[in-house]
């Protein structure tokens, strides 16, 4: 065990507590701050003055009281027991919290990250003699019914194995195997293992991701895909949908394992994730959602500079499990609540503020941040990714502001919320002219071999389209749309049946909510095929108005609600019916 | 408490509504003091400590430092923060803005106190809330229906109805026709209008609620630094009187701009750096420790409601209080000077509005069946009444499109008999989904892409 030592508090404002002369604390060590052993962080030293950040409401301190060291830097416990759970921004379940302290959350409430009562089903995978690295599995647990966690030996240690258990049932502290290290000392492998937040956790190699997460979202996977272990930003104003696009790729992603962050957001979303994500099944296993969902749940009321925490504590999660050969996906909503935390905590300090008062390292953490996303080679040779979807808050919805610019600079899928499509209730509201993903190409081959060779040109015309109606909605607006030609009028037409057809999505239908890469193929084929035979009737001098006589839009339209999921080959009928339509035009009018 | 009743005489420094106090031992962050003058006038104020180092304490002082000399001034630490005491009793009486009682019926006899400052809600063991609350009003029930438990503000602007709406809103709000259950309101006015406050309790009075009203009073002339403790204590009262007397209580809290004014005001007198607007950086963090506390928990009946208003400054939505409101709060209900140009009562802008709860309490098991598809289809057919009106401002309405020429025709008619309606009107729900359909009619059915086939061969 480390050597305590104290400090005596000299000073307290808000959040922040100072301790006077040279003391004997390391930086980013985890303290205890008071009688009420309050968590904290160091994170400034001089000779004259030691600075502690706290993670809990501060009144009541005084000066004179003690700060205790803990020895070790802010750290989570990795271990079962992480999946289907909620905890804090520091990694204390809320679900213990409240057996304590009840409906409120308390001060200097001390308890166990994870069960350490409760004894798991373990499978060992080890053998006496065998040499283990860094990274080794070395027992299974079924943690949930969705997840088999793999315990690992920690990072950077390495040795053989002297002494090994039979399978049994253990709980997390027990030892199950010893090995020896080369320099001689034993070291006892357990279920669980600690690790600072603040370090990422070690991998062999990071490349380039050719997979796209699926997300079930069409304007996601078509318009603008994000890889697996890549980033991305969900910028919008209030009421645009950013939650509820989060809850959506949570829900409906082809991750292994969802982290969802609510960091400085509302309580009754916490609640709504835990109440929904427990009665919902996963389409491809048909386990409760919450079987692969961890949440970490720091509300906008709960202690500020916890939330500062929660994003790292969310990541090196994260990291673990991808560590285990798992795809992972993180919703942090929302990062700008984070970014507000630093510039709190930095005017607390008095530090020089760069624009709109944010310190001026907010770039650089919000690049180390993102950084620690990536598909990688773990360091037991399995392949894993933590995928990054962040939520960004601007102020005033206004996208120029400085925490959704440096995200920007970071992130390379931004799917911009509109304010003008959330009013009209067209959602998601991710608009496709602001949007971007930088992952198309390298993803190309991914969707020819697994899709179909037409995904990707179909979805270069689908955008193409829009494009062409938002220069034509310029004119429109000055004259109206009569005096198009008719052309251009089936190319507003068509797009209509894009953005109402396609690129809408209803999240409360049961069919609509999560949509198959296949059916989004089809769908863009059948929107395509409309629009080529509708082009060939208006090249045949057919006027707009006839064709928009027949119902046929309308009815490509609903095919989101009319065709259901498992009834792929009534698309076939949605082809003869566009041929019928094309016939029908011809014979009455031609 | 080891320094009860020990008194220190003088102040080192006195600077606005803060004052600093050397020599002290044993005072706590955060932690309340009396102080006293000892010249004729006796003045009696009360102040919370705000920062501290070592044995030297900065006071902030609620009703602010007239009166305190450096020489004058007894200051005894009480050790704890700010409490107040709670009973059922308080239901029917009328407090200042930092809980003392001035309705002349005396103390309150306590069957608890509480810190003001409160504690966060564990999410685990909040509930989700799902019933609806019905006020009566159309455009509230069928657009951006209140749900028990939420925090609803209302956006407004200086001169427009909001506080008649409000008052309409506690007069008419109902938990269902057959529900016994009781209402309780609590009112607590930050730098309000003397007026305003006035009209309220006529409000309460005239509608016979008055005692089952608690009010809290920190009119615009009474301290700026009380204003900051206001809705807290509001909501402390409001917390025991739902969590633990299983009330449904309904917070109103009025103008949340100007408590977040009294704060950028004490935050550039404690020299803080700002952010934006001169607002401190830790606006959103104060804000959400007000608005968190709603909701309804696990182990209660009861439940807070609050409907905060605020006048955003210039009309201005973008502005850091409405925006960062926004951000917090579970939908807004947005007023409309343009609407109020033309009579129109309530004057809410429905594009801008919105109840983020208001779809899981809705529909065939709470309102009806249709309620959450005519509800969409309303705001998609009104945004496009704007498109078409913005269209008609270019090149005159005789050369729209007839299916533009019906949508302005369904916007005025949304405005005239949705949106609109008399101040003592209580409409229910089913009533407000019909008008909705007869309006739906004015446009083709083809119009109609937000509602299910099956919805409009029903209704249509």
């Amino acid at each position: 065990m480390n050597e305590t030592y104290t400090g005596a508090i000299y000073g307290i404002n808000g959040p922040v507590v100072y301790i006077k002369g040279k003391t004997k604390f390391k930086m980013g060590e985890m303290v205890f701050v008071g009688e009420e052993r309050l968590v904290g962080e160091i994170i400034s030293l001089t000779s004259e003055i030691t600075t502690v950040q706290v993670y809990e409401e501060t009144s009541g301190l005084k000066p004179g009281d003690l700060v205790y060291s803990s020895g070790s830097a802010i750290f989570v416990t990795l271990a079962p027991g992480i999946i289907d759970n909620i905890f804090d921004g520091i990694e204390r379940p809320l679900k213990s919290i409240a057996e304590q302290s009840g409906i409120y959350i308390s001060r200097g409430i001390s308890v166990d990250s994870l069960d350490t009562e409760k004894k798991w089903n373990t499978h060992i995978l080890l053998e006496e003699g065998q040499e283990v690295l860094g990274g080794t599995i070395i027992a299974e647990v079924q943690e949930t019914k969705a997840v088999l966690h793999k315990s690992m030996v920690p990072p950077y240690i390495s040795g053989k194995v002297i002494s090994v258990k039979p399978d049994g049932d253990y709980t997390i502290n027990d030892t199950i195997a010893v090995i020896k290290q080369e320099n001689g000392g034993e070291y006892n492998l357990t279920l669980s293992q600690k690790w600072p937040i603040r370090v990422p956790r070690p991998f062999n190699k990071k490349h380039p991701s050719s997979v796209p997460l699926v997300t079930g979202q069409r304007i996601l996977d078509t318009l603008f895909p994000i890889a697996k272990g890549g980033t991305a930003a969900i910028p919008g104003g209030f009421g645009t949908g950013k939650t509820m696009s989060q809850h959506q790729i949570a829900k409906w992603s082809d991750a292994d394992i969802i982290i969802y962050i609510g960091c400085g957001e509302r309580g009754n979303e916490m609640t709504e994730v835990l109440e929904d994500f427990s009665k919902l099944k996963d389409p491809k296993s048909g386990n409760p959602l919450m079987y692969r969902t961890t949440l970490i749940a720091n509300t906008s009321n709960m202690p500020v500079a916890a939330r500062e925490a929660s994003i790292y504590t969310g990541i090196t999660l994260a990291e673990y499990y991808r560590d285990m050969g798992y795809h992972v996906a993180i919703m942090a909503d929302s990062t700008s609540r984070w970014a507000e935390a630093l510039r709190e905590l930095s005017g607390r300090l008095e530090e020089m503020p760069a624009e709109e008062g944010f310190p001026a390292y907010l770039a650089s953490k919000l690049s180390a941040f993102y950084e620690r996303a990536g598909y990688v080679d773990n360091l037991n040779n399995t392949e894993g990714s933590v995928s990054i979807i962040g939520a960004v808050s601007p102020q005033g919805g206004d996208f120029s502001e400085p925490v959704t610019q440096n995200t920007k600079r970071f992130v390379r899928c931004f799917w911009g919320l509109d304010k003008s499509l959330a009013y009209a209730r067209h959602f998601p509201a991710i608009h496709w002219l602001t949007s971007y993903s930088e992952y198309l190409n390298d993803m190309a081959p991914w969707y020819d071999e697994n899709v179909g060779p037409d995904f990707i040109p179909y979805r270069n015309q689908i955008l193409a389209i829009l494009n062409q109606e938002s220069s034509l909605i310029e004119i429109v607006k000055l004259i109206g749309s009569d005096v198009l030609p008719d052309d251009q009028k089936l190319t507003l037409e068509i797009a209509r049946v894009i953005r109402l057809g396609f690129l809408q999505q209803n999240a409360f239908h049961k069919d609509d909510t999560c949509v198959s890469l296949e059916k989004q193929l089809l769908m863009m084929k059948t929107i395509l095929y409309l629009n080529e035979r509708a082009k060939a009737l208006i090249a045949l001098n057919m006027p707009m108005s006839v064709l928009k006589e027949s119902t046929i839009f309308d009815k490509i339209i609903a095919i989101k609600y009319d065709v259901p999921n498992d009834h792929l080959e009534l698309f076939d009928n949605y082809i003869t019916d566009i041929d019928n339509f094309y016939n029908e035009v011809l014979q009455k009018n031609g | 408490m080891k320094n009860m009743g020990i008194e220190y005489i003088g102040l080192s420094q006195i600077k606005g509504a803060l004052v600093a106090i050397d020599g002290v031992k044993g005072a706590a962050y955060d932690e309340i003091v009396e102080l006293k003058t000892d010249d004729e006038t006796g003045t009696k104020k009360l102040g919370k400590i705000i920062e501290i180092y070592e044995d030297k304490a900065v006071i902030q002082i609620f009703e602010g430092s007239e009166n305190l000399s450096l020489v004058n001034t007894h200051t005894r630490f009480t050790g704890h923060p700010l409490e107040f005491p709670l009973s059922i009793d308080i239901l029917g009486r009328t407090f200042d803005g930092i809980g003392r009682p001035i309705d002349g019926l005396g103390p309150i006899e306590a069957e608890c106190k509480r810190d003001v400052n409160g504690k966060p809600l564990n999410p685990v063991e909040r509930e989700y809330p799902r019933n609806y609350i019905r006020t009566g009003i159309s455009a509230i029930d069928g657009l951006t229906t209140l749900i028990r438990g939420q925090k609803l503000p209302i956006f407004s602007g200086n001169g427009l109805p909001h506080d008649r709406l409000a008052a309409q809103i506690v007069k008419q709000a109902s938990l269902g026709d057959d529900s016994d259950e009781d209402l309780v309101v609590i009112f607590a006015a930050m730098g309000v209008k003397y007026d305003v406050a006035e009209f309220f309790k006529r409000t309460f009075e005239e509608s016979g609620v008055l005692n089952h009203v608690v009010m809290f009073l920190n009119l615009a002339n009474d301290p700026v630094v009380e204003r900051l403790v206001t809705p807290k204590v509001a909501l402390t009262a409001a917390e025991y009187l739902a969590f633990e007397k299983d009330k449904h209580v309904l917070v109103i809290l009025t103008d949340m701009t100007s408590f977040a004014e009294a704060m950028r005001e004490v935050s550039s007198s404690k020299g803080e750096i700002p952010s934006r607007k001169g607002y401190p950086g830790y606006l959103y963090s104060e804000l959400a420790t007000i608005y968190e506390r709603a909701g309804i928990v696990t182990n209660s009946k009861g439940s807070v409601t609050q409907i905060p208003i605020l006048t955003m400054p210039n009309d201005d939505i973008t502005h850091p209080i409405p925006d960062l409101t926004g951000y917090i709060t579970e939908g807004q209900i947005v007023l409309d000077r343009a609407l109020h140009g033309q009579s129109i009562y309530p004057p809410i802008n429905v594009l801008p509005s919105l109840s983020r709860l208001m779809k899981d309490g809705i529909g065939e098991d709470y309102t009806r069946d249709d309620h959450q598809a005519v509800a969409n289809q309303l705001f998609s057919s009104y945004a496009k009444v704007g498109e078409a009106r913005a269209l008609a401002s270019v090149i005159g309405e005789d050369e729209l499109s007839p299916s533009d020429k019906k949508y302005l025709e369904f916007g005025k008619a949304f405005e005239n008999r949705f949106v609109s309606q008399e101040e003592n009107e209580n409409r229910d729900v089913i009533t407000t989904l019909n008008i909705g359909w007869e309006l739906l009619h004015m446009l083709p059915k083809e119009e109609l892409d937000r509602i299910d086939t099956k919805l409009i061969e029903k209704y249509y």
